[in-house]
């Protein structure tokens, strides 16, 4: 009975006691859920456009935080040195600017001659994608941890009772405009009704005279901004460092929640296990001894696989008789 | 080899080979004068499909290779551009199977073929307003998912979206696949109406020769990668043996063309 009790009332209880608390790891949560969301994104969009599974997207996000640190070293920042906001931004400019050439780049030298291969090769070559990118991000920058301070003040305040921190809520409203601009682009530009016609059916896009080469790049482009914002978030957080590239291990189950194709999907998978994985941590963490919030997503996608393996938005498989 | 020098389209001999071995067209040639429509008959795997797809280069994405002969498209060889240099040049295929973008809307779908465009909002909201005088039903459909509406919508999807890119020459493949026999009558009457008001010269691949040859002035007979007939559609329709294999009209018992008129035919290479 006591089990019983401990697992299934006293968490409950422990919520509703106290519910500043609980709203503190509900917005943990979401924090830590929108950097997921952000890297799933990635991977829907490339995934969508191009069939290929991106193993890569986590090291973009990686090296995207490397090119920024190096940049604003370049330009003078140093541990007691704040560069101005203007230089900031110039600094931020120029890693989008390295993103969109480095998916210029994947298009011409690792996709265009892999062009009609089979998926698996695809996607070997975007393994081999991303220990190239981590030794080239190695040997550019180094090696060791970088602090990326990119001047929003780490700093907590409370707002009714709630203890928030103004670096989250930026993060968080620069991620929320970020995806309220691709929608708007994917719905209503001419080039983002391209990409979606693409993710559809390669062949008939081909036929309309949509070129899949500059389709490419645009996805990589995309998808690489969208990695930058990631790792600027993490990196700005807990140091632009190697583990960087591990958040692509916490995408997968997002993508398995979400379903592979769907850009919503990765937006809601990414925050319902970020939040997810707190609440589990906080209040049945201590039954078990902790930990859970390492392996709590991978549970949850795997009780999507047995019971909804299309995910939660997976695109409907359309099918006529 | 060409007669008529000044056709729209000019197929040379060409020879088509898949994932470097399979050779699937074994010489080929035909011609579309500018405003015509010519019919490319054959059972099926006769290389219809490979044959459009030689001339608007999607063999590219399917491994396929052009590997003899040439291709001209007004005066110019067209053979190694892509597909959207030839969309931009006026030549769009509407592919066998409709191949909808089943997530867009129907109206997504129209526009996607504006994609290669350049003459602005205006001219592609116009084009639009053609399309759905053409297919009034589209209109009705406008805003639905495009994976969801009729077997015949999505056909006039396709030729309605092909028709965005205001095309000089369109290469329809078995636009009657599938569809009751009104619906082909009421998408040949349209094909035929795009030929006269819109100026599309049309090369049209079908199984269905009946049809076809009703509506086009021409018509190329393939078999096994070969042009073993090619003349007038009223001459093809009257032909004894096109009757027989093509338009079922006799009750021999024969299996091909090709079994009974091999000496014929080898006369006709020859010649
Ligand atoms: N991508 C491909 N790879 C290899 N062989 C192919 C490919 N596409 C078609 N073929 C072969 O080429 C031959 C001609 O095919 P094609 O599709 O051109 O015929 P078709 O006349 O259009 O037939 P249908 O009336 O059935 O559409 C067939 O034997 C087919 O198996
Ligand atoms: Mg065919």
């Amino acid at each position: 009975m006591d089990v019983l009790y401990a697992v299934f009332i006293a968490p409950f209880v422990d919520m509703a006691t106290a519910p500043i608390f609980f709203a503190e790891v509900i917005i943990g949560g979401l924090i830590a859920g929108v950097m997921y969301s952000l890297v799933a994104l990635g991977f829907v969009l490339i995934f969508k456009a191009s069939g290929v599974f991106n193993f890569a997207q986590g090291v973009l996000a990686l090296f995207a935080g490397l090119t920024l640190v190096g940049l604003m070293e370049f330009m003078g920042q140093t541990s007691t040195q704040q560069l101005p906001w203007y230089l900031i931004a110039l600094a931020i400019i120029g890693t989008a600017a390295v993103m969109v050439a480095l998916a210029f780049a994947i298009e011409r030298i690792v996709l265009r001659p892999l062009v009609n291969q089979e998926q698996i090769i695809l996607f070997m070559s975007t393994i081999g994608l991303a220990l190239f990118l981590e030794g080239f991000g190695d040997v550019l920058w180094g090696s060791d941890v970088k602090a990326l301070d990119i001047g929003i003040p780490d700093a907590s305040f409370e707002w009714g009772g709630i203890l928030l921190n103004q670096f989250d809520l930026v993060a968080a409203a620069t991620a929320a405009v970020l995806v309220a601009v691709l929608a708007v682009f994917f719905q209503k530009t001419r080039v983002g009704r391209a990409l979606r016609a693409v993710a559809d059916d390669h062949q008939a896009a081909l036929s309309v005279g949509i070129p899949l080469k500059s389709i490419w790049v645009i996805v990589w482009s995309v998808a690489g901004i969208v990695a930058m914002v990631a790792g600027i978030m993490w990196g700005a957080k807990s140091g632009v460092q190697f583990s960087l590239s591990l958040i692509a291990l916490k995408a997968l189950p997002v993508l398995i929640l979400g379903g592979f194709t769907s850009v919503p999907g990765a937006i809601v998978g990414g925050l319902i296990i970020g939040v997810g994985e707190k609440i589990a941590e906080i209040y049945w963490g201590p039954l078990i001894g902790g930990a859970i919030e390492n392996w709590f997503a991978y549970m949850l996608a795997m009780v999507f696989l047995l019971f909804r393996p299309q995910g939660l938005f997976g695109e409907k498989i359309i099918e006529r008789v | 080899m060409s007669e008529n020098a000044q056709a729209l389209l000019n197929v040379n001999n060409i020879e088509v080979i898949y994932d470097h071995v399979i050779l699937v067209l074994k010489g080929v040639s035909l011609e579309v004068p500018e405003g015509g429509i010519v019919a490319l008959l054959g059972a099926n795997g006769a290389g219809k499909t490979t044959t459009l797809k030689a001339v608007s280069n999607l063999l590219g994405a399917e491994r396929g290779d052009v590997t003899k002969g040439s291709i001209e498209y007004a005066g110019e060889r067209v053979d190694k551009l892509s597909p959207n240099d030839l969309v931009r040049r006026g030549v769009i295929q509407v592919m066998e199977g409709r191949h909808c973008f089943e997530h867009l809307t129907v109206e997504e779908n129209l526009l996607t073929g504006a994609y290669t465009r350049t003459d602005g909002r205006s001219g592609i909201a116009s084009s639009l307003e053609l399309v759905y005088t053409y297919f009034p039903r589209l209109k009705e459909r406008r805003n639905s998912q495009a994976g969801y509406v009729s077997g015949g919508e999505q056909q006039m999807t396709a030729i309605g979206r092909a028709l965005m890119s205001k095309p000089r020459m369109m290469l329809l493949d078995e636009p009657s696949m599938g569809l009751a026999p009104q619906l082909v009558e009421e998408i040949f009457e349209i094909v035929k109406a795009l030929n006269d008001k819109e100026k599309v010269s049309i090369l049209l691949a079908e199984q269905n020769t009946n049809m076809a040859l009703r509506y086009a002035r021409y018509g190329y007979i393939l078999e096994n990668g070969r042009v073993v007939m090619d003349g007038d559609a009223k001459t093809l329709s009257e032909n004894e043996d096109v009757k027989e294999f093509y338009l079922g009209l006799s009750s021999a018992g024969r299996k091909s063309y090709r079994d009974v008129k091999h000496y014929k035919r080898r006369k006709r290479w020859l010649a």
